[in-house]
């Protein structure tokens, strides 16, 4: 006796529930059940529970029955020789999706290997147990999961060829790598998404050895001279947008170049790259603070008594300049309009990145590292052969992270480089490190993957040999040129008179809590006061009423305090405005903050 | 006894030693000395004590707080279990950190480490026995039922006799306990049973049930507050450790070796030690908690804030009730916590700033009267 329930409804009993499930199962492999109906008898609560409802995450599972599976080489030489699809296959009965309910009624066999009499069911593949961009790991089955996580979220930030139109496009931060390589290393995966036709890396030659230290702390080094082949080499694109938008009365905005009586015209000069329909020229070079698109906007809050006004009438600039520190060759102009109708023009910034310190690069095992230091061709230690490596990694990146499938396609990529073929590194499915050290042997290098090296500078032999190979290395999109930040004068914040905050802002760098603690135990107070300098302001106090006085201009600056007027003594103090500010505050609060003066000396 | 010679010699240099450092050098000086070497001793004393001097303008405050808090981000927020029969679990970490510094009233786990006289600290049954004696033990434990009976208008309580004999109890022991509880009941015992009867006139059942309640939590034996016992060996010698504490009562017990027995609830040795030990028990239960994370904190750190929460004379947290609100600058109060709520009480009391520590001083962008924003100029300007 068991209930059924359809979609967690119940609908009646059933004497022989397990019976009853295996028709059901029975009838489905046959053709004669719908095949997105998974039935789930859970045992402990007599319930048999069908689901057909929409959402439920299923999964194809081979069928096996008393120990056997049921699919044959028979079938496997039908699906090569394109007489059979997968689907031919489902409606036959050999593989089925389940869900995760059903699954629970389910005993699923690794492999062939590992069936026995109980097994009702196979993986398809053992791979199956990580998803698209794991499997895109070669040897994922050699390293901890959560290096593999990390490393398949590496491979989203990469730079590759990520669509084949891209010059038509105008997306935002788009970035390109030229002579995107396919990996030699891949998995099945790799030929199922057509990796090789929107590949993101390169294959290098990388050497596990220390060179003076650059590569400490997940530093890389990378080899000048192939930088200046083009090896990692990007284009970064990025739009920048203008549109003539409406406001009440009639007004619109207008894309041209801004006449000189424009209010808030900047120089000539900054207007020089523009075209006489307000837009730059294509392959116009930019930098910062050049105007790429003019726009003039209409005056503000005009009412009607400023419709005599002159000066009110006057037009505002609202071009669009490149912000601090942005550059480009203006690449690609369009001129559309929005969907309210409005015109929109858009011009895409072009610039070339190299390589350079502090660009981050990363294998595909979650190895990441940041560009230490280029070393010319010429000082880059050498194998006997003549090798030399694109990339320098250092060798105690691996021990705390235990990623062995890095080392192992190094290797592999070593293999496939030199007999010139592709290396399977696919789940639990590659190809093992036995048969790459003996094929590299037969290939006339040594089975462990080390060479001997010269250092390039004294050209004395090396102490030991170095682990070398090639290997899939791919550039991310966090690049220093997007990042860097440094300033000695700035904006300040209106409130606080404080530098502002934030690369955007070209803010400053605070010196927080914890770091003004560092200064005080060091007993270095006037450093200290010379860093919290940045909001120093002279406030005229009144000597008698404690408040701040003010200088009267119009009685030839005459010290003027709030209580007593003429008649009383104002000296200038300096303090940080944001104690200023707290002072007035205080005072909100109706608290007579009140100042004691007294001689320092 | 050194020579009076040498007596003088160490005696000359009270003005520039403290006493704790002299004793220290007499006690360690052999006997023979000559008084040339005695001197050439105390003059390097003298310079390594010099040495070691903090020296003025020093940020110490800081210092210790960078010392504690560094390392403090490093602490684990997990308790500790003793594993054992009576399993009894311990805060440590930051959490204890916190209830230490903060002062905190009540704590998550009160503990006791009750240490013996010689004679009963040497094995295990004794100390065994002792252990049970201390444990706080109610009547309910030794019920097996309680029996209203609505009729007869009596209380019948069935014991259990094995637990009674455990204790070496009677009844007549029991009913001695509560028998100031049961006001208005006659009592009267029978093998393995206590019955009461209602005196007089038939009452309402309510009273019957309030005996029962009352009669459940009295205390039958041990000290009042010790929930659990756990002998344990302690190098040579047992100890009994305690969950719960009550250390007043502890160390009226003959038993107990009372300059060795420990709480570890700063306020209790407070009130029944004195401040110092107050300030004791802070330095040892901090640096207890350190130590037990592997961490390498100097004790001079520690001391700096056992004596700032002790130097009123009673123990005060380092939050905005305690230590924090006996700041005098105003300034400094308000950047800690309910700025607006100090504000407004100085300016009701008229209160004034000298502008005399630390952060005040950063808060207007003026040095800081420390390091070399400390010395000012002897001469006056005019």
């Amino acid at each position: 006796m068991a209930d059924v329930y359809i979609n967690a409804k119940f609908v009646g009993t059933v004497d022989e529930p397990t019976a009853f499930v295996n028709d059901i199962k029975d009838l489905r492999r046959k053709g004669t059940f719908p095949l997105d109906v998974n039935v789930y008898h859970d045992i402990a609560a007599q319930e048999v529970r069908l689901f057909a409802d929409e959402g439920r995450a299923r999964r194809p599972l081979i069928i096996v029955r008393d120990g056997k599976s049921l699919l044959t080489v028979k079938h496997l030489e039908q699906l090569k020789d394109s007489e059979i699809t997968w689907f031919d296959l489902v409606r036959q009965g050999v593989i089925e999706y389940l869900d995760a309910a059903e699954e629970e009624n389910a005993l699923v066999a690794w492999d062939e290997d590992h069936i026995t009499e109980d097994h009702t069911h196979m993986e398809v593949t053992p791979g199956s147990i990580s998803g698209v961009t794991a499997s895109l790991v070669p040897f994922g089955n050699f390293m901890p999961s959560q290096r593999l996580i990390i490393g398949s979220k590496n491979q989203k930030q990469a730079l590759g060829f990520y669509a084949s139109n891209y010059s038509l496009r105008m997306d935002m931060d788009a970035n390109i790598l030229h002579y995107s390589q396919a990996p030699l290393v891949r998995t099945r995966v790799h030929d199922v998404s057509g990796y090789g036709d929107h590949p993101s890396g390169q294959n290098m030659v990388v050497a596990v050895m220390c060179y003076d230290g650059y590569n400490m702390e997940d530093g890389v080094i990378l080899n000048k001279s192939s930088v200046e082949r083009g090896l990692a080499r990007s284009t970064y694109y990025t739009p920048v947008s203008a549109e003539e938008l409406r406001y009440s009365g009639g007004l619109i905005d207008e894309i041209s170049v801004p006449d000189k009586d424009v209010k808030g015209y900047k120089s000539e000069k900054d207007y020089s790259l523009l075209e006489g329909d307000g837009l730059v020229y294509p392959e116009a070079k930019l930098s910062e603070g050049d105007v790429v698109i003019g726009r003039t906007s209409p005056p503000r809050f005009l009412s009607s008594m400023d419709e005599y006004n002159l000066s009110a009438a006057i037009r505002r600039e609202s071009s669009i300049s490149l912000k601090h520190g942005e550059r480009g060759v203006a690449d690609f102009v369009v001129v559309t309009e929005n969907e309210e109708g409005n015109r929109l023009v858009q011009v895409r910034l072009r610039e070339e990145r190299i390589p350079e310190i502090g660009d981050k690069f990363t294998s595909r095992h979650g190895q990441k590292g940041v560009t230490g230091v280029l070393v010319p061709q010429q000082d880059i230690p050498f194998s006997v052969s003549g090798i030399v490596p694109d990339l320098i990694f250092t060798p105690h990146g691996i021990s705390s992270r235990m990623t062995i499938s890095h080392l192992i396609e190094l290797l592999g990529g070593k293999v496939g480089a030199l007999g010139g073929r592709y290396v399977d590194g696919t789940l639990f499915e590659s190809e093992s490190e036995e048969s790459l050290r003996k094929e590299l042997l037969t290939l006339g290098f040594r089975e462990d993957g080390t060479e001997v090296f010269h250092d390039g500078r004294t050209g004395r032999q090396m102490l030991v040999q170095i682990y070398v190979g090639s290997m899939y290395y791919l550039r991310l999109r966090h690049m220093v040129a997007n990042k860097i930040q440094a300033r000695a004068r700035g904006p300040i914040q209106l409130l606080t008179r404080q530098p502002t905050e934030g690369k955007a802002k070209e803010g400053g760098l605070r010196l927080g809590e914890m770091e003004k603690d560092t200064l005080i135990a060091h007993g270095a107070s006037l450093l200290l006061k010379e860093r919290f300098d940045a909001d120093k302001v002279i406030v005229p106090i009144c000597e008698k009423s404690g408040l701040m006085g003010y200088y009267d201009f119009r009685r030839n600056g005459k010290a003027i305090s709030p209580m007593y007027g003429e008649n009383s003594d104002i000296s200038n103090i300096e303090m940080s405005y944001a104690f200023k500010l707290m002072l007035d505050e205080v005072r909100s609060l109706g608290i007579y903050a009140k100042l004691v003066l007294n001689n320092k000396y | 006894m050194k020579s009076d010679e040498i007596q003088k010699v160490i005696s000359g240099y009270k003005d520039v030693l403290p006493m704790s450092v002299l004793e220290e050098v007499e006690n360690s000086l052999p006997s023979t000395i000559s008084k040339s070497n005695a001197t050439q001793i105390m003059d390097e004393t003298v310079a390594a004590y010099n040495a070691a001097r903090v020296n003025p303008g020093e940020s110490v405050g800081i210092v210790s707080a960078e010392s504690i808090g560094e390392p403090g981000t490093q602490m684990t927020l997990n308790t500790f279990h003793f594993a054992g029969v009576a399993e009894m679990n311990v805060t440590t970490g930051l959490p204890r950190i916190i209830e230490i510094f903060d002062a905190q009233k009540t704590l998550k786990t009160p503990m006791m480490e009750v240490f013996l006289n010689k004679p009963h600290n040497t094995n295990m049954d004794t100390i065994r026995k002792f252990a049970t004696s201390i444990k706080e033990t109610l009547f309910d434990e030794f019920v097996v039922e309680f029996a209203l009976n609505i009729f007869d208008q009596t209380l019948r309580i069935t014991l259990d006799k094995d637990i009674l004999a455990d204790h070496d109890l009677s009844e007549k022991d029991l009913i001695k306990c509560v028998k100031l509880k049961a006001k208005g009941f006659s009592i009267e015992s029978t093998e393995g049973s206590i019955l009461f009867t209602q005196k007089g006139k038939a009452g309402e059942i309510k009273e019957l049930y309030n005996l029962k309640e009352k009669i459940r939590v009295v205390k039958v034996k041990g000290i009042k507050g010790i929930l659990q016992v756990l002998p344990v060996k302690r190098g040579e010698e047992y100890i009994v450790l305690t969950s719960g504490n009550n250390l007043k009562d502890i160390l009226d017990l003959p038993e107990v070796d009372a300059t060795r027995t420990l709480s570890n609830d700063v306020h209790e040795v407070y009130k029944v030690l004195g401040v110092e030990a107050a300030r004791h028990a802070i330095i040892n239960e901090v640096y207890k908690v350190i130590e037990a994370q592997g961490l390498n904190i100097d004790v001079r750190h520690i001391m700096l804030v056992a004596d700032l929460m002790t130097t009123n004379g009673n123990v005060k947290g380092i939050t905005r009730y305690g230590v924090v609100s006996e700041k005098a600058s105003v300034l400094a109060r308000a950047s800690f916590e309910t700025p607006i709520k100090h504000l407004i009480n100085a300016a009701l009391e008229g209160e004034i700033d000298n502008l005399t520590s630390v952060v005040e001083n950063v808060m207007i962008n003026q040095p800081v009267p420390l390091g070399t924003g400390l010395p000012g100029l002897v001469t006056k300007m005019k």
